[in-house]
């Protein structure tokens, strides 16, 4: 197979060649790029299977695809035939095997790169043992009589906790987060991103709109039309403070007027009739958003002191760090460029700014520490840097505990402990009581139905066929709990009189009426469905992108 | 249902689960349908087609690997594997299924499996009516959508829901890059066919992607514009979307519940779209999309079209490729039995050239209906010219 001499050298290629793995990859790094990669391949997932356990796999497979560093599955269960007809993992050979490590098996097909370890073992035995394994994430699928432990577990050992419910064409899942769970990288539109301090412009961004537009009369039609929008922004803007007492637009029809200023300002005699570059103009908003951060925490993690210095930077400047980023727009590529390296300076001046306030606070904490634990740990620059190009957009979400933890302990006697439950409700009744204005369309009975059907099922049942009908006796019961919570919700939201519930009465009634066909059941097309959502879920808690949902 | 390949005797006690919904009613099933035996030996006996749309870069053909898996996988169930264009079968061959799913890559292939399905409905005939199901998806985004052709909204009357992205203009690739993506057009558009016209770009040969990330990265030096890549060449050439496994099982595992509900009445489908978004928390709308009169494909009036009364033809179909509603590439038209232009065969298209440089206001008058076809589609589109600014 050598090549003849007449063969030309083989193109040499480039450094920035992709691997086989970003090949393998490619369309999932160009979402969360390698630092989220990163994240993912680290991540250690444990899975606590039960009921007919399709979900939970259907969850592991759209993490195992995209390369998660390993995953556990715990489930007590025999494969049995009716596995294999909603269990896309299991095949006639694993009849009467483990159910835990025939899914590792097949699932393991899909990505020799991932790890993955079947125990088949009762949870309540494996949960006696959970500190002897770090996880980054836990799945527990529902119902489940162990969420109340699991959910103090997880909350004193900040690890993540989802609870997975698929039964029948419904399913829920909750997401119980660490106390504090910032996320810097959240991926916001583009288009809304783009602070481009129009309002507060610093020098040099001022002379070099001076210069491209001080005798804009003169220019050709050439140099007019390639003016870059935003220098023609900082130019009519000028123009209008000199009139309006040093003010920008105020208001609505004062915008109007601001922006009929721009457009009459534009050439039309011109073949094309128009400039593209005052109509980008006229397009754009410039009065960005001003938006401010408090903190005054004194949690000593990475995300506090930056947030600190961040807050520091903004009481002294009154605007957050410059990102830097600047929109494509009709320009000269040399004006262009002249531009953009006005923003990345700024932007980085900034940063430096921000950077030294973080040193000193570091260098602070250190003095005060009797015994410095790490005396070298400063916080990586760009670590810094992303925080101060998404400032605007970063979130954080404290953490509560699973709604479904507080459930009814002895389900012989629902509405026990009736006012320690009305009073659960306190926190979120305000909001869920705008669902009394939409009762059609409100999936309030659907969670609603889900917790009594979990408080009631949730020690371990025989699979359904044995004792049938298991769901169909409870039926009463499940409503008269789901019921219950409505009325609590009503009372703890606050309303004067008592609402017409009559429309989510009806429809919590049905979703149980569909839970008693169910039996127990899941349906592949639900579950899978669900295990998509829930692996989206998954990747934005563990890589800390994009935004997760919230507590809910 | 027969013997299993291994020799063993399927049970029913494999579909325990799923019996609970094929035999008994819930609250929200019709109720006409009658649970139990019939339902069961429909869904046995029911055929779905399922478009596949194959990775050129993967060796085999997708649709007979995946064939192959999924019966050894599921025990009883039959798989036909076919490797080919969808537009190589004709009606006969697309009236055997009962329900159709599509999980193509394009908006062209929708919109000619689309056409297809809707010319294919006759009255008289309730064999020629095929409902469909559509989905697609982006990063942490999709949709899913239930068609019953000339019954509900149609693909084409939702066209102008998928607006083309905004082409660069030809000016800035050639005098004014600012942007890195601006420079890997240039190569990709411009410098390939100065250099190396003879030879077919392959986007899957690394060799071509390397040859155009240097020309690109070397016009980016020029401009002193930062940020090409080669994963961003590779990006913009191949237009490559975003795609994860987990909103892929969202969407497809949507569009098996449309079908199983449709195959199955055990509970109603969609009507008709449902959007899906995770980028920030999670966010699902479902709504009914509207039926369009004007539609080309089932509606029977023009559609209106703006146009400048001053431009050429050749202007205004050029403008046909990027206008939401039309998105047509290669446009033939006609005013009444009139051809304006026409591209096939040759002689005729030299004929007709002319009329390319000739003001519209020259050709037609305001309000004239004009018929456009395409090579990329079997029917012709109307569209009502309304002369405006």
């Amino acid at each position: 197979m050598a090549a003849s001499a007449t063969t030309p050298p083989p193109l040499q290629p480039p450094s920035q060649a992709p691997t086989a793995k970003e090949r393998k990859y490619d369309r999932q790094l160009r979402l969360w790029a390698a630092s989220g990669q990163q994240a993912l391949e680290n991540a250690k997932i444990l899975l606590l299977n039960s009921g007919p356990g399709v979900v939970g796999v259907e969850t592991l497979k759209n993490l195992i695809l995209p390369g998660v560093g390993s995953f556990t599955i715990v489930d007590e269960a025999l494969v049995e035939e009716e596995d294999l007809g909603v269990n896309f993992f299991l095949t006639e050979d694993s009849l009467g095997k483990s159910r835990a490590e025939e899914c590792t098996t097949l699932l393991r097909e899909l990505n020799p790169e991932v790890e993955g370890h079947g125990v088949r073992t009762s949870i309540d035995e494996y949960v006696k043992t959970l500190h002897q394994e770090r996880y980054t994430l836990i799945l527990l699928i529902g119902p489940s009589p162990h969420v109340q432990q699991l959910s103090k577990y997880c909350s004193k050992t900040s690890i993540p906790l989802f609870y997975v419910h698929s039964l029948g064409f419904y399913s829920h899942f909750s997401i119980q987060l660490p106390h504090q769970f910032p996320i810097v990288d959240t991926h916001p539109d583009p288009a809304s991103t783009q602070d481009l301090r129009l309002l507060n412009p610093w020098p040099e961004l001022s002379d070099y709109a001076k210069e491209k537009t001080s005798n804009l009369d003169s220019l050709s039609d050439h140099d007019h039309g390639h003016i870059p929008y935003l220098l023609l922004l900082l130019h009519y803007l000028e123009e209008w403070k000199a009139s309006h007492n040093d003010l920008p637009p105020q208001n609505y029809s004062e915008k109007k007027e601001f922006k009929d200023l721009v457009t009459a300002g534009a050439r039309t005699s011109n073949p094309e009739g128009g400039e593209e570059n005052y109509d980008e103009a006229a397009a754009a908003n410039p009065l960005s958003p001003s938006t401010t951060s408090s903190s005054s925490s004194h949690n000593p993690s990475n995300f506090w002191l930056i947030a600190n210095a961040i807050s520091r930077f903004h009481s002294t400047h009154h605007v957050l760090p410059l990102p830097g980023a600047l929109p494509d727009m009709k320009a000269q590529s040399r004006d262009y460029i002249h531009l953009q390296n006005i923003y990345k300076s700024k932007a980085r001046q900034d940063l430096a700014e921000v950077i030294a306030t973080v040193r000193s606070t570091e260098q602070r904490l250190r003095q005060n520490h009797p015994n410095p634990p790490n005396t070298d740990a400063m916080i990586d620059e760009r670590e810094i840097e992303a925080f101060c190009k998404g400032a605007a957009f970063v979130k954080l979400i404290h953490g509560r505990p699973l709604m479904f933890a507080n459930i009814f302990d002895d389900p012989q006697t629902p509405g026990g402990a009736k006012e320690e439950e009305a009073t659960e409700w306190q926190d979120s009744a305000p909001s869920l009581a705008m669902e009394f204005h939409m009762q059609e369309e409100s999936l309030l009975p659907i969670y609603l139905a889900f917790r009594a059907y979990d408080g009631i099922f949730a020690n371990p049942r025989p699979r359904p066929w044995l004792k049938k009908p298991v769901v169909a006796e409870k039926q009463k019961s499940m409503e008269q709990h789901a019921l219950a919570d409505l009325d609590d919700i009503a009372k703890m939201a606050g309303l004067g009189e008592k609402p017409d519930t009559a429309v989510l009465q009806k429809n919590i009634r049905d979703v149980v009426a569909e839970f008693v066909r169910a039996d127990g059941a899941e349906l592949h097309n639900i579950s899978a469905l669900t295990g998509g959502m829930v692996a989206q879920e998954v990747i934005k808690v563990v890589t800390k992108q994009y935004v997760p949902v919230d507590a809910t | 249902m027969s013997a299993l390949p291994n020799g063993l005797e399927p049970s029913r006690k494999r579909w325990t689960y799923l019996d609970n919904f094929l035999t008994k009613a819930g609250p929200g099933s019709d109720e006409q349908w009658v649970p139990g035996e019939e339902t069961i030996t429909s869904l046995e006996k029911s055929k779905v087609l399922q478009f596949l749309f194959r990775e050129a870069d993967v060796g085999n053909s997708k649709a007979e690997v995946a064939a192959a898996f999924v019966e050894k996988r599921v025990r009883g169930v039959k798989i036909t594997p076919y490797n080919g264009k969808i537009q190589d079968k004709d009606e006969e061959y697309y009236k055997q299924f009962h329900v159709i799913v599509c999980g193509l890559d394009s908006i062209e292939a929708r919109r000619w499996i689309n056409a297809t399905l809707v010319e294919m409905v006759d009255p008289e005939d309730s064999e020629s009516f095929k409902p469909f199901v559509d989905g697609g998806t982006e990063g942490f985004k999709g949709q899913a959508r239930v068609i019953l052709p000339t019954m509900t909204s149609c693909i084409e009357c939702q066209l102008d829901m998928h607006a083309p992205r905004a082409a660069v203009p030809l000016c800035t690739l050639a005098t004014i890059p600012r942007q890195p993506a601006h420079c890997i057009e240039w190569a990709h558009i411009i410098a390939w066919e100065e250099h190396r016209k003879a030879d077919i770009l392959d986007t899957d040969d690394p060799e071509h992607i390397t040859w155009l990330y240097e020309k690109a990265l070397a016009r980016a030096q020029e401009f002193n514009i930062p940020g090409v890549t080669y994963s961003m060449t590779q990006g913009v050439v191949k237009n490559i979307i975003p795609a994860i496994a987990s909103t892929n099982a969202i969407i497809a595992a949507s569009c098996c519940n449309e079908a199983f509900k449709i195959l199955t009445n055990t509970n109603p489908f969609l009507n008709n779209y449902m959007m899906y978004s995770g980028d920030e928390g999670v966010y699902t709308y479902t709504f009914e999309n509207e039926k369009k009169d004007d539609c080309p494909v089932c509606g029977n009036l023009a559609r209106n079209i703006m146009v400048n009364p001053d431009v050429t033809l050749q202007e205004f179909l050029d403008s046909l490729g990027e206008r939401p509603e039309a998105q047509l590439k290669k446009p033939s038209i006609s005013s009444g039995d009139r051809t304006l232009y026409i591209r096939f065969p040759q002689s005729l298209e030299e004929h007709s050239k002319p009329n390319l440089e000739k003001k519209l206001k020259d050709l037609v008058s305001d309000g004239d209906e004009v018929g456009v076809s395409d090579p990329a589609f079997q029917i012709s589109f109307k569209f009502r010219l309304v002369f405006g600014p």
